[in-house]
């Protein structure tokens, strides 16, 4: 919403400067967006008179002309073709910044006459386009007097953003009426007279609505103007509507812009003699067809509100006018319409046709439904005043609607609510000043709501209203009442399990990432996603049209990104969402991470090795484990989904179905089809999978028993089938005697040599812990002998000779 | 006696003059061994009367402490200066490179949200979230946004299909949603944020289609604009570390809140460059409000008993704040260099006690 300082001094009468006022308007709530001082532009040009124009000696389209600024003459060199004695145009010395070119002058030869400055066009001061000719001042300004003051640029232009809850400030009247409750000067009175009709207009209105949508247009208020001259606005309205970006168009045309910005009462002017007998308001047909002022065609759906004439539709109400009922030059007599349209069907018809148009901008806000009548009669006046012609009597059709509410406003709230405490008299002051009355009742204040404040529905919007105006800045800060101890951890168990997790990667060395949570359908499918019900309708663009299934594709093609941009060997991760449908418990939180390339840099100390399974079985762990979960209770199975190598990978479950992470190495034919290079490998941890950890939880330790006697250590190497795996040798050579076997691990794999074909060997560390004595050598080798027995019946496994 | 002293003489000569433990060796056995010099000469005491053996054991016993004392002396010399030797040939250059180590760390994101989270955990806030997908009641209706209302327009939703036009499913545009579900799930008091990812379909160089947002909410019998105001500055002073940070409360509009309010900080842009604190300038750095009355009435939360306010803020734009990041589109790219560059090391936890 823009206006000019001017303009609201037209309306509130202050004292106040320009920066008080825009500093005020931002503390009620009118955020004042920019003030353009298009005078400080034009700052030191003036007036001044071309007291003789000769034809430069030396070019043919070139004048010399002495100017008169009225203290002092220069001589100034001019190509435009209007230049000539006696004209009186702005001029700019010498050293002057020109806005409209960002050229700054200085004294210049052209073809041997130095010209000390310049005669401006419009385009120059930023006025217009026009660059021909210059301009032209009237022959009654005074020489040297400030350009601006004459081109009527004199007055900054204020823009502030209205909130959608204020429909009423998008007329300047309207917020004036919030300064003048502030304290910034008081509100004029608007002369609101009726101007008597002469005779009954020929067009009568009809509002033809069925039963249950009367509210698409409850009122209308029209009136016949006969023998209109639509010619050139007038200076001072065409100045008000070009300060605020509109094009001067005509009188009648002009005169509809000005009530709209300067009341925030949107009006359409037919031309009369277009219009085939009367006008009805009805519900648009689906299909019917509309020209609008805008040149365009549209056609309508069914239930727009238009305005029609005997033959069809001619405006679309609240939204645009029609173009063959338009005013022209030629237009003689008017039917002019103020009417109230609801702000849901305006805006449902504005949004389906995508017309964003001044009236729709207000109807759609609510514009005031007490104020048909004086708008009619307010803008009457003005045609008459600009352009003659007779007016009818009103056209009524319809009646107001209901607005009048009265609220209860417990004063008392303003305090417990608002935060402080404001004086009834003050509190009363302000809700008029608002155009609200307050009378007291036993309640409190029984205060009654305005016709032009829709937004106001509740005690709430009272409190607002009252402390807005009082200011903001007048609340006393208060510190949150606390419990009066510590406060409670903020986070919940799992949401702590993922901030440590977030950082035991990040200590690691991967580097977290924050991805988009929808990518492309492709990607989605090969990791399991990509249906339609998690398929975006509106996306930003194809390849981020899907919910993510995984986390994997995304942090797959950013190490390609980053690859590509030479940063090779990614290791990246990420946490959040993923999904596997669209209802709430569908959205899981996940953990994943990619290590591509090699395991490290090229260095002296030791070769770089591809990255591998074990790379990401090696995260997995130290986070599963990080987090407190018993590892060594969890199974690992080579059972992990299809965009994973099929040999290279594995699941991490806990009971047969509760699966905790996937790892592995990536799917080449998943990199292929990603067009990204390998190897790469990852996993993904399912943080929602993970035992609950519980709340109330004792935090003690299990009892620490420490042996005083020395471990024992035995090696065992065993000839397996290759099938047999790493767990089950371990398993079973654990199972051997549960008590005193501490340890067993794996050390050494070894397939070929004289083993043969179908077998490995697999070499374990058995640590025996004795925890009453010391363990004799018949004792150990009893041991060790079961540990071989017990894997031979478990794998078929053989000690190595 | 002279013969001892001879052989006191040579052996001394010996042990001074042996190269490497070895030689030592040797000497040790030739002495002192089973069949050592000094060995058979205290065994030829035997032989001698009591009064002889006295003297000539004595001198002997004296003589083999000496030699065996010199002879340990020796070893630790030598085998000292071996050791230097083997080491002074031992050295390497030092300035190479350790052995290739990966340095992870956590992004801007996630280390604001913690931050956010380390502040008013402080003031007894606890941490809720909630789904990304979000029909439309809990998104808008529920927060006294209907269908028709204006402010759905500068939503810019993304929408999914969902089971029929009717209930079309949106990407949450704020993580306000979750407010409802906690006031439908919760009795108050309640004081909770939600940190999370929120969606908006535009994108350009100042918004991305995702985004970050942490929502505050508190709902109790006493809660009023004051404490609103009091949260709120104590949270902007604390997160931008700055005491005398000025902030400033102007009315604003939000359907879900009555009064409104936008939340705005000092900052200057002297010289062309932009500093948070002191300064001629304000920038708006968070949205906030009363709860509407309608909005609790929603969520079956009695308005007359109960009120509180909320608010909202952008993760982003404090992270651009505070740390001087140019450009929002570049969160999401995964740039590693980036990535080093503004992010932060595992390490550095959050917490109102180790500092922000």
């Amino acid at each position: 919403m823009k206006f000019t300082f001017g303009w609201l001094k037209e309306h509130l009468d202050t004292k106040a400067t320009l920066d008080e006022v825009v500093e005020k308007l931002t503390m009620i709530g009118l955020e004042v967006d920019q003030v353009h001082d298009r005078a400080k532009d034009l700052d030191g040009f003036v007036a001044a008179r071309v007291v003789e124009a000769k034809k430069h000696p030396d070019a043919d389209k070139l004048t010399v002309c002495q100017v008169d600024t009225g203290t002092e003459t220069f001589e100034v060199v001019c190509g435009a073709p209007n230049a000539r004695t006696g004209l009186i145009g702005v001029f700019a010395g010498s050293g002057s910044y020109i806005p409209g070119t960002g050229i700054t002058l200085k004294p210049t030869e052209i073809r041997g006459v130095v010209s000390n400055g310049m005669l401006l066009s419009e385009k120059e001061v930023n006025l217009s386009d026009d660059h021909d000719a210059i301009i032209e001042l009237p022959d009654d300004t005074a020489l040297g007097s400030p350009a601006a003051d004459s081109l009527g640029l004199s007055d900054p232009v204020i823009e502030i953003e209205i909130t959608p809850n204020r429909g009423d400030c998008l007329g300047v009247r309207g917020i004036a009426r919030d300064l003048a409750a502030a304290g910034v000067g008081t509100l004029k009175p608007l002369d609101r007279d009726p101007v008597p009709g002469t005779f009954e207009s020929p067009i009568k209105v009809h509002l033809d609505f069925d039963k249950g949508t009367e509210d698409a247009c409850p009122y209308f208020v029209g009136r016949f103007i006969r023998g209109v001259n639509n010619g050139e606005s007038p200076k001072w309205l065409k100045d008000k509507l070009t300060a605020i970006g509109l094009r001067p168009i005509s009188a009648l045309v002009d005169i509809t812009n000005l009530m709209t910005m300067d009341l925030g009462r949107p009006l359409h002017v037919f031309d009369a003699a277009k219009v085939e007998g009367d006008l009805h308001i009805r519900l648009s047909k689906k299909g019917e067809k509309i020209m609008a002022l805008d040149g365009k065609e549209y056609e309508l759906d069914g239930g727009m509100t238009v305005i029609a004439d005997e033959k069809k539709a001619e405006a679309l109400g609240g939204v645009i006018g029609g173009e063959e009922t338009g005013c022209t030059e030629g237009t003689v007599d008017v039917f002019v319409e103020s009417a109230f349209f609801d702000p849901v069907r305006t805006a449902m018809t504005g949004r389906k046709l995508n017309i964003l148009s001044d009236a729709r901008y207000r109807f759609e806000r609510g514009i005031d439904p007490a104020f048909l009548v004086d708008g009619m009669e307010i803008a009457t006046r003005l045609v008459m005043d600009l352009c003659g012609g007779k007016p009818s009597e009103l056209v009524i059709a319809g009646g107001e609607p209901k607005w009048q509410q009265s609220i209860t406003l417990r004063p008392e709230r303003i305090e417990n609510f608002g935060g402080v405490k404001v004086a009834k008299k003050k509190i009363t002051d302000i809700l008029s000043g608002l155009g609200f009355e307050a009378k007291g009742s036993k309640n409190g204040l029984n205060v009654s709501v305005p016709s032009w404040r829709s937004d106001i529905v509740g005690e709430a919007c009272l409190v607002e209203e009252v402390v807005r105006i009082f200011g903001y800045d007048n609340i006393p800060a208060v510190p949150m009442d606390g419990n009066g101890g510590l406060p409670h951890p903020a986070l919940s168990p799992d949401q702590r399990r993922r901030a440590m997790a977030r950082r035991l990667l990040a200590g690691r060395g991967l580097v977290e990432a924050v991805t988009y949570s929808f990518l492309g359908g492709a990607e989605a499918a090969l990791f399991g996603g990509g249906g339609e019900s998690l398929k975006l309708i509106n996306p930003i663009s194809a390849d981020l049209d899907v919910m993510r299934p995984s986390l994997l594709p995304n942090l797959i093609a950013a190490a390609a990104r980053n690859a590509a941009r030479g940063t090779a060997d990614a290791r990246l991760f990420e946490i959040g969402p993923t999904f596997s449908g669209v209802k709430p418990d569908e959205q899981a939180m996940a953990g994943a991470g990619i290590r591509s390339g090699l395991s490290g840099a090229r260095n002296w100390a030791e070769k770089p090795r591809p990255v591998d399974v074990f790379d990401a079985k090696g995260d997995v762990l130290a986070v599963l484990g990080g987090l407190g979960v018993a590892v060594e209770k969890t199974e690992i199975a080579p059972e992990a989904p299809d965009w994973y190598h099929p040999g290279h990978s594995g699941v991490v479950r806990l009971g047969p179905k509760t699966v905790l992470a996937y790892f592995g190495e990536i799917h080449p034919r998943v990199l292929k089809d990603m067009d990204v290079d390998g190897p790469m490998a990852g996993f993904e941890i399912i943080f929602d999978n993970l035992p609950k950890l519980k709340e109330k939880k004792s935090k003690a330790r299990p009892h620490l028993e420490l042996s005083q006697f020395h471990a024992v250590e035995r090696d065992f190497a065993f000839v397996v089938d290759s099938g047999v795996t790493a767990a089950q040798v371990i398993n079973a050579a654990e199972k051997a005697d549960k008590k005193l076997i501490a340890q067993v691990s794996l050390f050494d794999v070894f397939e070929g040599g004289d083993l043969g074909e179908g077998k490995k060997s697999l070499a374990v560390n058995v640590v025996l812990q004795p925890v009453e004595k010391t363990l004799t050598d018949a004792e150990i080798d009893a041991i060790a002998e079961k540990v071989v027995a017990n894997v031979t019946k478990a794998t078929g496994g053989v000690l190595r000779g | 006696m002279k013969e001892l002293d001879a052989l006191r003489s040579e052996l001394m000569t010996a042990v001074k003059d042996a190269a490497g433990l070895d030689e030592l060796e040797q000497i040790r056995v030739s002495a002192l061994g089973k069949k050592g010099r000094i060995t058979e000469l205290m065994r030829g005491l035997g032989a001698m009367n009591p009064e002889a053996r006295k003297e000539a054991g004595q001198a002997l016993n004296a003589l083999k402490n000496e030699v065996a004392e010199a002879i340990e002396e020796k070893k630790r010399t030598s085998a000292d200066s071996e050791l230097d030797a083997r080491l002074a040939g031992e050295r390497v250059d030092v300035t190479l490179p350790v052995r290739p180590e990966s340095q992870g760390c956590i992004h801007p994101i996630s280390q604001t949200i913690d931050e956010v989270v380390a502040i008013l955990g402080e003031m007894e806030f606890s941490v809720v979230e909630g789904p990304d997908i979000e029909d439309d009641w809990h998104n808008f209706t529920a927060l006294n946004i209907p269908p028709d209302h204006p402010a759905r327009q500068q939503h810019d939703t993304f929408y999914l299909p969902g089971s029929g036009n009717d209930d079309r499913l949106v990407l949450r545009t704020h993580t306000s949603p979750v407010q409802i579900r906690t006031m439908m799930e919760t009795e108050p008091p309640i004081r909770i944020i939600v940190p999370g990812r929120t969606y908006r379909c535009d994108y350009d160089a100042t918004h991305s289609p995702m985004f970050h947002q942490v929502e505050g909410l508190v709902v109790d019998e006493t809660t009023h604009m004051g404490h609103l105001k009091g949260c709120l500055i104590e949270f902007c002073r604390a997160f931008f570390d700055m005491d005398d940070l000025p902030v400033r409360f102007r009315p604003s509009y939000f359907p879900f809140t009555e009064p409104s309010a936008e939340v705005d900080i000092g900052c200057t842009r002297e010289g062309g460059e932009f500093r948070i604190g002191h300064g001629d300038d304000w920038l708006e750095i968070l949205g906030c409000g009363m709860v509407n009355p309608k909005v609790l009435e929603n969520c079956n939360i009695d308005p007359a008993k109960y009120q509180g306010f909320a608010f909202g803020l952008g993760i982003e734009r404090m992270a651009m704040l505070k740390y001087g990041i140019p450009d929002l589109r570049t969160f999401f790219e995964s740039d590693l260099r980036w990535l080093r560059h503004y992010g932060f090391s595992a390490l550095q936890v959050p917490s109102m006690v180790g500092g922000l």
